[in-house]
């Protein structure tokens, strides 16, 4: 209404400019009373509705001055007081009356309460709607995010993504809607009946089913385990005796047979007692060993071994004493046993002497030997007893040795252990050699009288080993530059030994270290005539030795100062002759000038580029070909260099090339190696997933064809991003598919029971369609 | 002691049969085998003028219409069959291993404005000028029956599209406003509207299928959600957008066919600027479809020919046309992701390959070695400029090759002025718009 009104007065103002105007264009016309009249009316409405313009005043009343519709019959009127009507007004008549005291109340409660908000309009109502519903579905939607982002990423898809399980019906099912027609078929149906092949479910043949009912799981796994256990101890038991049957030892085959002599006889007792039947039968086996033995020329010295050692026999104990081995073998064998034919009543009375006949000579060998009349047995075992006396002291002999070495320096410790190991061997066999030589070769004595028996005994060569290896012990400890007195002291008992050797040549070969040592003595100190004792020129020397490295090290150090001064102390002369030319700068300015003076002095920029430019025009420039072969037409060898005659006639000089681009340009250097026609193949910008040329470059040098890879790496190499089935069908992702669970309500019955919203509005649809 | 000799195991060089390749033993020490790069660059630069000399990408083409092709429907559960409608009323089952019509239907007055097959596959829907909903048994009339539909619907209004749900008994119409209508009753259990226009499709979501995604006459393209029956949100576009296309295995993201010559894939979630513009057809861009694998899409265009464009890529991989193919109204992809079809004005069903140069039907292992191997090498080479000459070169008629070269022209002087524009004015005051964000015009909530 008031918009309205307001653009009337708009309007009407419009109209009085127009009419403003018109009388300075025109004559006024003859009705100018007129539209003066008008005019000021104008002018009046005019002024209202400009005063009108602002907003307050807007709806101030007009002044009445006639007779008016609007005045209402309760003789209150709010329209055009620009006031709100309250209820205090209404309430005034009502003041005096005590009557109305509870409607007054009620009024008063009323006022207390607030007016209801406005509801909205719909077109918010339904904005809201939506935005709620955008982000419910923009949630649902997020839980995509990996997966897409996984489908995206991944190096092979394989479409259709849903396993498909194979449609192969069990053949049950397929049965149980078939039925036999035609005549083959039943014959086959009755056989199977027959047989009672079972066509329903459980697919298994009584007899199938009596065999698994008839062992337990527990049962087939106790036995199963049986079952490894027995052939895993067989196992063990032929790798055992294949392994004893390799044993090249004769004793030990010996000590073996007799053992199972022995066994064999306590089970031929055992037997006899529990069965005499099967002891009768052994009996008979023996009995017949012994005849087969008896038949034969096995043991009877007669074979071609036995004949060469009757040959020897006459000087070899040894063989002598095989040849009556051999004899006592055959006899043993040869004897008739008496039991045998014997009855059971004997037997009692008789057992000690059939013992005695039983047992064969080889069971009791060891006793027959030990008061038996066997020379050769007695000798061995003193012999033995003899060995076992001498061996004890060797070992007690180096202990001394060892225990020196090892409280000397670690450094030395692998090689005197080394040599320890080795004299020992010697020692210990030179020993039994002696004892074979000499059999009433006294016991072992003190250490001293043993140390000069084997000096007598061993070898010239051995004494040249030791000597050696001595001087190798000491010259370690002269490289360890650790001689101190104690250490010398212990070591003289093992070294006084050698000491006449030493004598003898005092001018003993040193290894070409203690050579130049030497020399280096000679260069520094006055000479010194070299002692004859060893031990006094270890101590001696290791002094001398010890101020010599210090002094070479002072040395080196001095070069190196100077060459620092060379180099480094340039700047700092030249930061000295700053000062001298400012003098009246601050302090601190001057420093920092020397400071950073002195930060920059290494970098001539300049210097660099124009270095830079100079090694490029070098590298530029083509290169002279020397075609000259050393040795031909002249004598050739190390050293020897063509002669400067060939050499020029047969140096190629390179044609001049073209001037450079860059040559009149002092600053710039211009690269003339690109290739244009090169650079037509190459990638000139970085392609987008590469974020450096090197990713790029190596990526591209890397092969994947079948001529660098191996078929695997091939194969995994040239693996398509995508792969479909020919012949399927894709679907559509599916929540099953990537392991979510999909909703389980259907969409339809979600709409179906949310119906308020639709209903109405399709209701509203159907009547405005029904309007239409 | 064992002593070391040349031994030659048959096993080792001797084939089980005739028919097993001879086992070549191969030294891999790379002084053996130098030039690795040079020698697969050449590899791969006769692997891509292969490519380019196999690529014969059209297979068939499917005539039979009495007047343009309208409407294409692929069937749910087998690939060979395909369903058209055209702009005469006249509905046709084709097969396509036969190549040939197998079922026709006079099924509407007018236009059939479009089709949709059961996520079932035994009946299909289809709506007309009629103002009719009409469903169809996918098999025909058996003998001595007349052709009928199972059920038709009498609509208040003319619809322009439907689109059937994924998973139930539920399609969806557009046309003034959105209808959501329940099999088993004649009218709509729910209808959305936001604002009055007239609705020219509607598509579902093939992922979370309560989603709907309609685009309007008046430029905007609408998100419904079926189970909460509200519109969710509405992007305002540059131009009027035709159709559009949900991917199949990214459940947020659609493309939509723009007449402005370009598509927009969106992130529904974040409307305001699309996560790629696709660019490359010289006229409007009337359909968009996406492959199975949900990796690329095929958009049909005003300009007489089909492009396949990567999702993730804003120029094309491929264009197709032939001289009698005139504007392209309808595309689809193929269930298996191997074939093409398109339906155009002048009343074919073209069959295409998505990949130009592949061989169909079955492979020996050596050949799909070394198709992998090549395409390996292609992708790995692709940079560099003589290959990527070759791959990229396509021969276009002569109207699309004018038009590019003209807009490319037109494009480099709006962006000339542009520049001058921001060069010239005072800094800051002109913002650098995207080209992303330069066709958005605005978002509605």
């Amino acid at each position: 209404m008031t918009a309205n009104r307001l653009a009337e007065s708009l309007l009407a103002l419009s109209q009085q400019e127009e009419l403003v105007d018109l009388p300075k264009d025109y004559l006024l016309s003859g009705s100018e009373d007129e539209g003066d009249n008008d005019g000021e009316r104008e002018h009046q409405k005019l002024l209202e509705a400009i005063s009108s313009l602002d907003g307050k005043n807007r709806r101030k009343l007009a002044e009445r001055s006639e007779a008016s519709l609007k005045v209402s019959e309760f003789n209150v009127s709010s329209e055009g007081s620009g006031e709100k009507l309250v209820l205090a007004d209404l309430l005034e008549p009502v003041k005096t009356s005590s009557s109305l005291a509870t409607v007054k109340k009620q009024l008063n409660r009323v006022k207390s309460k607030k007016t209801v908000e406005l509801p909205l309009n719909k077109e918010e109502i339904e904005r809201i709607h939506r935005e709620v519903a955008f982000n419910k579905t923009a949630k649902v939607l997020s839980k995509w995010d990996p997966v897409v982002l996984k489908n995206r990423q991944a190096e092979q898809l394989v479409f259709p993504l849903e396993k498909e399980e194979p449609a192969i019906a069990p053949i049950e099912h397929v049965l149980s809607g078939w039925k036999a027609r035609t005549p083959l078929e039943q014959e086959i149906f009755n056989l199977l009946h027959k047989n009672k092949q079972p066509v329903a479910d459980p697919l298994l043949t009584p007899v199938e089913k009596a065999s698994l009912q008839a062992m337990s799981l527990e049962e087939a796994k106790m036995r199963r385990a049986e079952l490894q256990r027995a052939r895993a101890l067989q196992s063990y038991y032929e790798a055992k005796a294949r392994r004893e049957k390799k044993i090249k030892s004769k004793k030990y085959h010996k000590v073996v047979k007799k053992g199972k002599a022995k066994k064999a006889l306590k089970e031929f007792e055992q037997l006899r007692k529990v069965n005499p039947a099967a002891a009768l039968e052994e009996l008979e086996k023996i009995e017949k060993a012994r005849m087969m033995e008896r038949m034969s020329l096995k043991h009877q010295n007669s074979g071609k071994w036995a004949k060469s050692k009757a040959i020897m026999a006459k000087y070899d104990l040894e063989a002598r004493q095989a040849m009556q081995e051999q004899l006592a073998k055959n006899k043993e064998l040869t004897q008739k046993l008496q039991v045998a034919s014997e009855s059971e009543e004997e037997e009692g009375g008789t057992e000690e002497k059939v013992e005695e006949l039983l047992v064969p000579d080889v069971v009791n060998e060891v006793q027959m030997n030990a008061d038996g009349p066997n020379p050769w047995m007695l000798r061995s075992c003193t012999s033995d007893t003899k060995e076992a006396a001498t061996q004890e002291d060797p070992e007690q002999l180096p202990e001394p040795e060892a225990h020196e070495v090892s409280e000397s320096e670690g450094e030395d410790r692998p090689v005197a252990e080394e040599e320890i190991l080795l004299r020992e061997f010697e020692e210990r066999r030179s020993l039994r050699k002696r004892s074979e030589l000499s059999q009433d070769a006294e016991p072992a004595g003190s250490q001293e009288t043993k140390d000069s028996s084997s000096q007598e005994v061993l070898s010239e060569l051995r004494v040249l080993s030791q000597k050696l290896k001595e001087n190798d012990q000491s010259r370690k400890q002269k490289a360890s530059s650790e001689g101190t007195i104690p250490q010398v002291q212990r070591e003289e008992p093992a070294t006084e030994e050698e000491e006449p050797l030493l004598l003898q040549r005092p001018e003993r070969v040193q290894t070409l270290e203690e050579l130049e040592e030497l020399g280096k003595e000679e260069c520094f100190q006055n000479k010194e005539l070299p002692r004859p004792v060893l031990e006094g020129q270890q101590s001696e020397r290791t002094p001398n030795n010890r101020p010599d490295a210090p002094k070479e090290k002072k040395k080196k150090e001095q070069m190196i100062d100077l060459q620092n001064l060379l180099t480094t102390q340039s700047p700092s002369v030249k930061s000295l002759a700053v000062p001298t030319i400012e003098e009246l700068e601050d302090e601190e300015e001057r420093n920092q000038r020397q400071m950073i003076k002195e930060a920059f002095a290494g970098d001539d920029v300049i210097r660099d580029f124009l270095k830079e430019k100079r090694e490029a025009v070098e590298a530029s420039k083509p290169k002279d070909v020397d075609l000259t072969l050393p040795g031909w037409g002249e004598w050739g060898g190390v050293g020897l260099k063509p002669s400067a005659k060939k050499r020029r006639r047969f140096l190629i000089k390179a044609p001049e090339g073209p001037p450079r681009k860059d040559k009149n340009l002092p600053n710039v250097i211009i690269n003339e190696k690109r290739n244009i026609h090169t650079a037509a193949h190459q990638v000139r910008v970085l392609p987008y997933p590469f974020t450096h040329h090197w990713q790029f470059e190596r990526t591209i040098q890397t092969p994947i064809g079948s001529t660098w890879n191996t078929q695997r790496a091939f194969q995994k190499l040239t693996t398509p991003k995508v792969v479909t089935k020919p012949g399927h069908i894709i679907n559509p992702i599916k929540a099953e598919d990537v392991g979510y669970r999909s909703s389980s309500r259907s969409d339809l019955s979600v709409i179906q029971r949310n119906p308020k919203r639709i209903t109405t509005r399709h209701k509203k649809q159907l009547k405005k369609s029904s309007v239409d | 002691m064992k002593v070391k000799m040349l031994s030659w195991n048959p096993d080792n060089y001797v084939r089980e049969t005739k028919l097993d390749l001879q086992r070549v033993p191969r030294n891999y020490d790379p002084t053996l085998h130098p030039f690795e790069v040079p020698r697969e660059h050449v590899r791969a630069l006769n692997a891509t003028k292969l490519e380019r000399v196999f690529a014969k990408p059209f297979l068939a083409s499917l005539d039979g219409h009495r007047d343009g092709v309208n409407c294409l429907a692929k069937h749910p559960k087998n690939l060979a069959t395909v369903l058209s409608g055209a702009c005469n009323g006249e509905v046709r089952i084709w097969n396509l291993t036969q190549r040939n019509c197998i079922r026709t239907i006079q099924a509407h007055e007018g236009f059939v404005r479009g089709i949709c097959t059961r996520f079932c596959g035994n009946s299909f829907f289809t709506v007309g000028d009629d103002k009719t909903v009409k469903q169809w048994k996918m098999d025909g009339p058996g003998y001595g029956e007349e052709e009928e539909p199972l059920h038709t619907i009498l609509g208040k209004t003319v619809y322009t599209g439907i689109d059937h749900h994924w998973k139930e008994a539920v399609f969806a119409s557009c046309g003034q406003q959105v209808d959501i209508w329940d099999e088993q009753r004649t009218n709509p259990i729910c209808s959305m509207t936001w604002g009055f226009d007239s609705i020219s499709s509607v598509k579902f979501n093939p992922v979370e299928t309560f989603l709907l995604g309609s685009c309007a006459s008046d430029r905007n393209i609408v998100l419904y959600d079926m189970r909460q029956a509200t519109p969710l949100k509405k992007v305002i576009l540059d131009m009027r957008t035709n159709t559009i296309c949900w991917n199949p295995m990214e459940a947020f993201s659609f493309t939509a066919a723009n007449e402005d010559y370009n598509l927009y894939t969106f992130d529904m979630r974040a409307l305001d600027t699309p996560v790629m513009v696709h660019m490359d057809h010289v006229s409007a861009v009337l359909d968009v479809d996406y492959s199975p694998t949900g990796k690329e899409f095929v958009s049909a265009s005003f300009d007489k020919s089909i492009r396949i464009f990567p999702v993730d890529k804003s120029q094309s991989r491929e264009v197709y046309h032939t001289k009698r193919m005139q504007h392209v109204i309808r595309v689809k992809w193929t269930s298996n992701s191997k074939y093409i079809m398109c339906g155009s004005d002048e009343m074919n069903i073209r069959l295409w390959k998505a990949n130009a140069s592949e061989k169909l039907g079955v492979l020996t292992s050596r050949e799909k070695a070394a198709k992998d191997y090549n395409q390996k090498l292609k992708e790995k080479f692709q940079h560099y400029p003589h290959i990527k000459r070759i791959a990229r070169h396509r021969h276009l008629p002569k109207s699309i090759y004018s038009q590019i070269q003209e807009q490319r022209i037109m494009k480099e002087a709006r962006r000339r002025k542009e520049v001058n524009h921001i060069k010239h004015s005072k800094p800051g005051s002109v913002p650098i718009v995207s080209e992303k964000k330069k066709h958005i015009v605005a978002v509605v909530k």
